[in-house]
């Protein structure tokens, strides 16, 4: 595919990475928080083909993670309603919540359909208006845009059946909340490209200020990936610390501004709570006051599901690279990608779940074509 | 709280503990389905948990004539083989075909993968009361030039019909019988490190195909399924090779399931060059917008091949010059190492473990 | 969050007030919102995620960036850094 496959060159990757390894001097530690280059780093191998002073930790990057166990049971109260068609993104769909999954839902007749777009809810709503139809809204930066524009048209449209339940995050905040943990340690950000291409690269500048941490942006496609840790290993060793921009082909200091006007108009920032970690402030984004027709939870009168998670669960320390996925308990016993107790294991992006691939490696010389 | 899980091996006779009801991803060809079969299926039917599990059964015909029963496994005179499936897509029509060419070529496939010629197939039909008429007759229709073009008699059959609302439109099983020739010893546990991987074509045809038109998905693409009987390619590379240790279609799970279930059932390694992979442009294109492997897309007129390595020249030869294997390719052998787990060398020359999808591929944004 | 591919955009239609495209990713062809990118015309490539177009894709950009891989990979040779064994 054209811009893609140019960004996957073997060639490129051996330059890039001959460039890490001869720039870095010290061990550093670097968290990327975007589920999409936690995917790129281990689809491509890229951790195994750093010098072993660079080290990559796996951050809270992806939003099926990191959504709560309470909102997860809200999901599924809904969704096992008869007269609910519950619409949401295939992600989301294996993640259990504290007894049940949306498999298993489905299973016993709940009316769950996978979309590859919020317009599609929209649609069905529209086709079904003897049903309420329900929209799992979640996702970072990046998935707020189509959300908001889905429920501005629902609106438009006059929809009487079709609410969403929201769960978005926000990369900033987390970004705070572990820099700003006295265990932390990482030296260095990778931002998430897609989540910039909407927000821009502005909202970083406080934070480096704040944390003397590199921050670069970077896209997903391998020689992106290695771009940026290229930047990342340059700053560091340089002892600077400044925002950088590794995705300009897509990413522009100010973002796309219509689509923040309109998350404007349709969210509200709200506090949340990040499975794993724990309540971020100002940390997520709520449907604001003049949508709040369209909120499932107030439609349906739920009110927040307090879940507890499992005392096993130690994935918040992972999430902070201050254990490895092998050093918890209960990994590969209770904890496993088929039953997984927390955020880092749930899905594949998960640092739990990755490294229990590798664990099957174990003992065995991993083959690695570039010494 | 679960009690503690080994990881490393499913003990039996552990119930599936997970689940009290079955969910889609128990059909989809991974590792629930697999779970399904060795924990609920194979206990209950009294088999062995450690038996075989590949795509037919085989009865020795010798000692079927001298009145006796199945047979040892270890037979290796001529054997009748036999294996069903049953056919559930949604929808019924995609690109390219239908559920009658699946239900036809399938198991048609499912017969040769053991190294048998097929003969005949039965043909079950369940259908949703409503269903029309003009849509039986194309299936059934297509169901017979498959049959013809596989060269299979489609010999006796059944028909039933359900309530609105519970088939779907229609469901077909087909079971398959054919004969494997003496001397013909083709399963899974058979790969040995050291042999060669062999695939027959272009992978993530059908999948993409079907997923282009489901509800919620939907994409304008120009590829279509690539259902295809191949006992005619197997009967090739029979002739060109006496000793194929294993035959695989792989359907619902892709190359990745196949792959993993070859390892796993030989307890062997199995490393691949992605790089060897032949995936057609537009397939990768959908399975990147969409965020799905490849490697784990279903593909129907796709054959992988374990070949001792002496034999792989003459077998893929054999296979090219074939109308069904023209696009066969080495992609990568077996080792000896990492027993059980399958491995893919990148572009980038890392290695990564490629493991068997757990249920139904869904299309997913993070 | 960051599943969001590059692709072509083919056609541009007005849909009861809703500006949307046809894309084409390499052949497959996609219909999405284009309501946040109002300035971008048919030829241009777009970052697609979730059925909406959210960035416009810097063609330019995109070249001088591997021009500068590409120079980094001449550099390095210049300067006689090991190569490692290339991988087959």
């Amino acid at each position: 595919m054209k811009y893609l496959d140019e960004f996957a060159d073997p060639e490129l990757a051996r330059s890039l990475l001959d460039e890490i390894r001869a720039t870095v001097t010290k061990p550093w530690a670097i968290m990327e928080v975007c589920g999409g280059q936690t995917h790129s780093i281990i689809r491509n191998g890229i951790d195994q083909l750093l010098p072993e002073q660079v080290e990559l930790i796996h951050g809270p990057g992806c939003p099926v993670c990191v959504t709560p166990l309470g909102v997860i049971d809200t999901a599924l109260e809904i969704a096992a309603r008869d007269d609910v068609i519950f619409c949401s993104f295939g992600d989301m769909l294996r993640v259990p919540g504290s007894k049940d999954d949306l498999f298993r839902i489905r299973s016993a007749g709940g009316d769950i359909r996978v979309v590859y777009s919020p317009l599609d809810a929209v649609k069905i709503a529209a086709e079904n208006p003897d049903k309420e139809v329900v929209f799992f809204a979640i996702g970072f930066e990046t998935t707020a845009p189509p959300n908001a524009m889905t429920v501005h048209m629902a609106s438009k449209q006059g929809l009487k059946n079709f609410s969403v339940l929201v769960s978005h995050v926000l990369v900033p905040p987390a970004i705070e909340a572990i820099a700003s943990s006295p265990t932390s340690r990482v030296d260095a950000f990778l931002a998430a490209g897609h989540v910039c291409s909407v927000m821009g690269t502005w909202q970083y500048g406080p934070l480096v200020e704040n944390h003397r941490l590199p921050i670069v942006v970077t896209g997903f496609e391998p020689l992106d990936v290695l771009d940026g840790i290229r930047r990342v290993v340059a700053q560091l060793e340089a002892g600077e610390a400044k925002v950088e921009n590794a995705y300009t082909r897509v990413v522009s200091s100010e973002g796309n501004v219509a689509a923040q006007k309109m998350v404007e108009d349709v969210f509200e920032v709200c506090d949340r709570q990040w499975r794993g970690i724990g309540e971020i402030p100002a940390s997520g984004w709520r449907l604001s006051e003049r949508y709040r027709e369209f909120d499932a939870e107030a439609r349906f009168g739920i009110s927040k599901l307090d879940a507890p998670e499992s005392e096993l669960c130690r994935s918040g320390e992972v999430l902070q690279g201050m254990i490895k996925p092998h050093e918890c308990g209960a990994f590969g016993k209770e904890c496993s990608p088929r039953s997984p107790l927390g955020a880092t294991m749930v899905s594949s992006e998960g640092a739990c779940a990755a490294y229990f691939q590798y664990r099957r490696l174990e003992g065995e010389p991993v083959e690695v074509g570039v010494a | 709280m679960p009690d503690p899980i080994d990881f490393n091996s499913w003990t039996c006779p552990l119930p599936l503990r997970d689940y009290d009801r079955i969910v889609i991803g128990h059909g989809g060809g991974g590792k629930l389905s697999a779970e399904l079969v060795e924990h609920l299926f194979l206990p209950a039917f009294g088999h062995d948990s450690e038996a075989e599990l590949h795509d037919s059964a085989t009865i020795d015909l010798a000692s079927l004539m001298a009145g006796g029963g199945f047979g040892g496994t270890g037979s290796n005179g001529p054997r009748l083989a036999f294996s069903t499936d049953s056919y559930v897509v949604r929808p019924l029509f995609f690109p390219g075909g239908n559920i009658g060419d699946l239900a036809v070529n399938g198991t048609v496939n499912d017969v040769a993968m053991s190294g048998a010629r097929p003969l005949a197939l039965s043909t079950g039909f369940i259908l949703e009361e409503g269903l029309e008429m003009a849509t039986l007759a194309v299936v059934a229709q297509t169901m017979g030039q498959a049959a013809k073009e596989a060269g299979v008699r489609l010999a006796t059959g059944d028909t039933k019909v359900v309530d609105s609302g519970s088939a779907d439109l229609m469901f077909i099983n087909t079971a398959g019988v054919g004969v494997v020739p003496e001397g013909v010893d083709i399963r899974p546990a058979r790969a040995t490190p050291g042999d060669v991987i062999v695939v027959s074509g272009n992978i993530g045809e059908h999948g993409i195909a079907v997923m282009s038109k489901r509800e919620g998905i939907e994409f304008g693409t120009e590829i279509v399924t690539d259902s295809a009987p191949l006992n005619g390619l197997v009967e090739v590379m029979l002739e060109a090779s006496n000793d194929i240790h294993v035959l695989r279609d792989p359907t619902r799970g892709g190359l990745a399931a196949s792959l993993c279930e070859i390892a796993s059932a030989a307890d062997v390694g199995i490393n691949y060059e992605e790089t060897a992979v032949p995936v057609p442009a537009a397939v990768k294109a959908a399975c990147s917008f969409l965020g799905l492997d490849a490697v784990s897309v279903a593909n129907e007129g796709k054959l992988i091949a374990v070949v001792p390595p002496d034999s792989v020249d003459s077998v893929v030869s054999a296979m090219q010059a074939n109308p069904y294997g023209r696009e066969t390719t080495v992609i990568g052998k077996v080792v000896d190492q990492h027993p059980g787990v399958v491995t893919a060398r990148t572009p980038l020359g890392s290695t990564r473990v490629v493991d068997i999808p757990l249920g139904e591929q869904l299309p997913r944004i993070c | 969050m960051c599943l969001a591919v590059p692709g072509q955009i083919t056609e541009v239609r007005d849909e009861q007030g809703t500006r949307m495209a046809t894309i084409d990713f390499d052949g497959i062809k996609k219909d999405i919102c284009l309501a946040y990118l109002p300035d971008i015309e048919v030829g241009d490539y777009a970052i697609v995620h979730v059925g909406f177009a959210i960035s416009k894709l810097d063609e330019a950009s995109a070249l001088e960036t591997l021009k500068m891989f590409k120079e980094l990979g001449i550099l390095e040779e210049e300067l006689g850094m090991e190569e490692p064994e290339v991988s087959q």
